[in-house]
């Protein structure tokens, strides 16, 4: 890839960077308890919690973090940080 | 049209015929002149720009920065505390390739405080990556500015260029310049398209950080476009030639340069005063010659150590000093005529002001021919 | 109104988990939308958001140096009117570029009435390069350039009010905000977007691994600030403050043992008379934007 003049870019190369890989807690998503407020896809500081179909909620496990904001703030407890297997 | 006018008048005049989009600069002696005149033309409907009255030079320029990354054309002025106040936005701008133009109405530095000419400011960024254009007077300084916007936002450059005039001495002084036409100066100088700007519709990221592992690649690349800039330099400067009669293709211009045996070499106003020493001087038998540098980055390595083969003796002028060391100008020509076996002499001179006599360049000679240099020209003993 | 479900900032950037500013910059895009122009300063959200070639910018976005985003987008702001171009300017900085280095351009551009939204995200220091004192570090916060130690409770003096410096330069619409209440962010950034003239938002944004705290905690820690009085959500409009949140308060202490960065208040002593003093500071807050709730006495 040549060299950008002026060190620019156009968006999109964010995407390479699977930060998933940074975690050592991963979220798992009860939909049984969940509400659909919609509070952890507000809050996600990477953006990486969508919406389904039904209206309930998932994280994209290629980004997400596991720095549990999601399951601290979920009003239903149904969100629980469980220690990934490695 | 040929004009009777004060130098900063027809600095601003070519400046309102480029049709700056965004003027932002802050006032400072001896540059005031020029942007008070443009004030006025936009307070007049003469010049259709928004002019931004920034809190200090720092600030116009970074202005100017924003304003060209979004798409306009800019300008700006300054000198001296007000350069060096830029100096960090200088390199973000050329780092970022940027083709704003800005006037140096060159003066010394501080300390001790001075508002009077030398070239040290604008010398001093020479390392920045910005284009560097000397004036002899005030004709070329008016031309340089039009050449410098076409050069500056050539698709193969893309670099922000300066255009120094020697400050009080050229931006205060009444010559007669020909001012070109608003048609003529479109046609040479056509509407700024950049390729890339900061437009919604095709959303970029200006300014990204580089790890050490393309950082190095960066600094290569803009070395290379500002070395490649003397190709559209010249180019620029003989479509300019071949328009309105004047030729600007040459990044150095020789004076009775053929058979000199000592040549003064030299930037800025000086020339004058040098071109009429050596006038004097062949009438007595001399064989002295003047090379003018007009373009100082790129430096034009090449053209000078051509044009200099065949002197005895090189003298250069500097108006200003690396303090601790030597002349700018100097030691880039020395580095031109490496191996050639030709001494080359270095003379401080004019700093701060201090009025430049036919005389002084009779002494630079007298001293070149003796092998005498690298020294302050016109020390006042009786001070020391 | 901007479509909120939008992503404008992409997932891939490199901000800690946790990272309050991050969720700053993604809210921030929710209000402006994709017809805005971003400037953003020297510091953590640039530098986690644009390793080159990586960007997480869906915008158009330029970073120049660390104190002159306010007058970049001054020549922006410029420029697109003489285009006659529409996209929203809006600047993204942090504490230590707006309130300390970035002084001199942010007063000019608000002086000169520019059509900018100028957005602070506060995490109280120089986080970037490894926590240091600001003008926003708040009484007694420990930093590494304003150390706890034997000699030193910390920082000693109180936050820069930056809100009441900018609204007495003239500008039209002023406010602070905080990730705790996302929905009254989005509603403010977009206020001050659609106020014609320099506006300025201050968003709290803890940073956990600044001030000290488990990454999770962000959101419950921001909303410990405002319930303390330590932080205060208000508006104002053309320099009057017309509405601040209240809240049923909770001693200082609550939001103080929280964060590493006054842990020296409670360990190996606990200083009554440096919590009082930061108690103190917490009352005047309540006093001066008039935020208790005042709950009736039952008979």
């Amino acid at each position: 890839m040549a060299l950008a003049i002026g060190c620019r870019a156009r968006p999109g190369k964010a995407r390479d960077n699977k930060t998933g890989s940074w975690r050592v807690f991963k979220p798992i998503f009860d939909h049984g308890k969940c509400s659909r407020c919609g509070t952890c896809q507000i809050i996600c500081p990477e953006g990486c919690i969508t919406e389904d179909t039904e209206g309930f909620f998932d994280p994209d496990y290629a980004y997400c973090k596991g720095c549990g904001m999601c399951a601290t703030e979920c009003p239903k407890d149904a969100i629980a940080m469980k220690q990934e297997e490695k | 049209m040929l004009e009777i006018t004060e130098g900063s008048m027809a600095v601003a005049e070519a400046v309102r015929l480029c049709r700056p989009q965004v003027v932002s600069a802050y006032p400072i002696t001896p540059q005031t002149h020029i942007v008070e005149a443009l004030a006025e033309m936009v307070a007049n409907g003469k010049l259709d720009a928004d002019y931004i009255t920034v809190e200090s030079e720092f600030s116009a320029l970074s202005a100017c920065l924003g304003a060209s990354a979004a798409g306009s054309r800019t300008y700006s002025a300054t000198t001296s505390q007000g350069l060096a106040l830029m100096y960090e936005v200088c390199f973000n701008v050329a780092g970022m390739r940027l083709p704003i133009v800005m006037t140096i109405a060159n003066r010394a530095m501080g300390a001790p405080l001075s508002i009077w000419n030398d070239q040290q400011d604008s010398i001093s960024l020479r390392d920045s990556g910005w284009l560097q254009f000397y004036a002899e007077d005030n004709q070329e300084a008016t031309d340089l500015h039009y050449i410098a916007y076409k050069v500056a936002e050539n698709p193969a450059v893309q670099l922000p260029a300066m255009v120094c005039f020697d400050g009080f001495i050229l931006s205060h002084t009444y010559e007669p310049v020909d001012m070109i036409s608003q048609e003529d100066a479109d046609k040479y100088l056509p509407k700024f398209s950049p390729k890339e700007r900061l437009d919604a519709a095709d959303p970029i990221s200006f300014g990204m950080y580089a790890t050490p592992e393309y950082y190095l690649e960066f600094r290569y690349e803009i070395d290379k476009a500002v070395k490649e800039a003397a190709v559209a330099i010249r180019a620029a400067g003989a479509e300019f030639g071949k328009m309105f009669g004047r030729d600007y293709s040459a990044l150095v211009e020789g004076y009775q340069l053929e058979d000199a045996e000592t040549v003064i070499v030299a930037m800025g106003s000086i020339c004058g005063t040098v071109k009429d020493t050596i006038d004097e001087m062949r009438k007595e038998g001399k064989k002295v010659g003047l090379l003018k540098i007009r373009v100082f980055r790129p430096f034009p390595s090449e053209d000078v150590a051509k044009a200099l083969k065949g002197a005895k003796h090189v003298a250069v002028l500097d108006k200003n000093i690396s303090l601790g060391a030597k002349g700018a100008t100097a030691l880039e020509v020395k580095d031109a005529l490496y191996g050639s076996g030709i001494p080359v002499y270095d003379y401080i001179i004019g700093l701060g002001g201090r009025d430049v006599r036919k005389k002084d360049i009779r002494e630079v000679v007298a001293l070149a021919e003796k092998g005498k240099g690298d020294q302050f020209i016109g020390l006042r003993k009786e001070v020391l | 109104m901007a479509d909120k479900s939008c992503e404008l900032f992409d997932a891939g950037h490199r901000a800690c988990g946790g990272c309050g500013a991050a969720l700053a910059a993604r809210l921030m895009l929710k209000a402006a939308g994709p017809e805005s122009i971003v400037v953003s300063s020297t510091g953590c959200m640039e530098v986690f958001s644009t390793p080159y070639p990586e960007t997480a910018w869906k915008v158009p976005w330029i970073h120049s140096l660390f104190e002159n985003a306010s007058a970049v987008a001054s020549g922006i702001e410029s420029s697109l009117k003489k285009q006659g171009r529409k996209e929203k300017v809006i600047v993204m900085a942090g504490d230590g570029a707006t309130f300390d280095i970035g002084m001199l351009c942010i007063s000019g551009a608000f002086e000169r009435g520019h059509d900018i939204t100028y957005i602070c995200y506060d995490n109280e220091a120089y986080m970037n390069t490894g926590i240091q004192r600001s003008g926003a570090t708040p009484y007694d916060a420990s930093t590494t350039t304003s150390p706890a130690g034997s000699q030193s409770f910390g920082n000693k003096r109180p936050k820069k009010d930056m809100p009441a410096i900018l609204a007495a330069h003239g500008s039209p619409y002023v406010a602070t905000a905080s990730i705790a209440y996302p929905n009254d962010l989005l509603q403010k950034v977009e206020k001050a977007l659609n106020t014609v003239g320099p506006t300025y938002v201050q968003i709290h944004v803890p940073c956990c691994t600044g001030w000290g705290f488990e990454g999770e905690q962000t959101i419950a820690i921001a909303k410990l600030a405002i319930e303390t009085g330590l932080w205060v959500n208000y508006e104002m409009v053309d320099g009057k403050v017309t509405k601040a949140k209240k809240v049923v308060r909770k001693p200082v202490e609550e939001y103080l043992k929280t964060q590493k960065r006054f842990r020296h208040l409670f360990k190996p002593k606990r200083q009554d008379a440096e919590i009082e003093a930061i108690q103190a500071l917490a009352d005047k807050n309540a006093e001066k934007y008039g935020i208790d709730i005042k709950i009736a006495k039952k008979e």
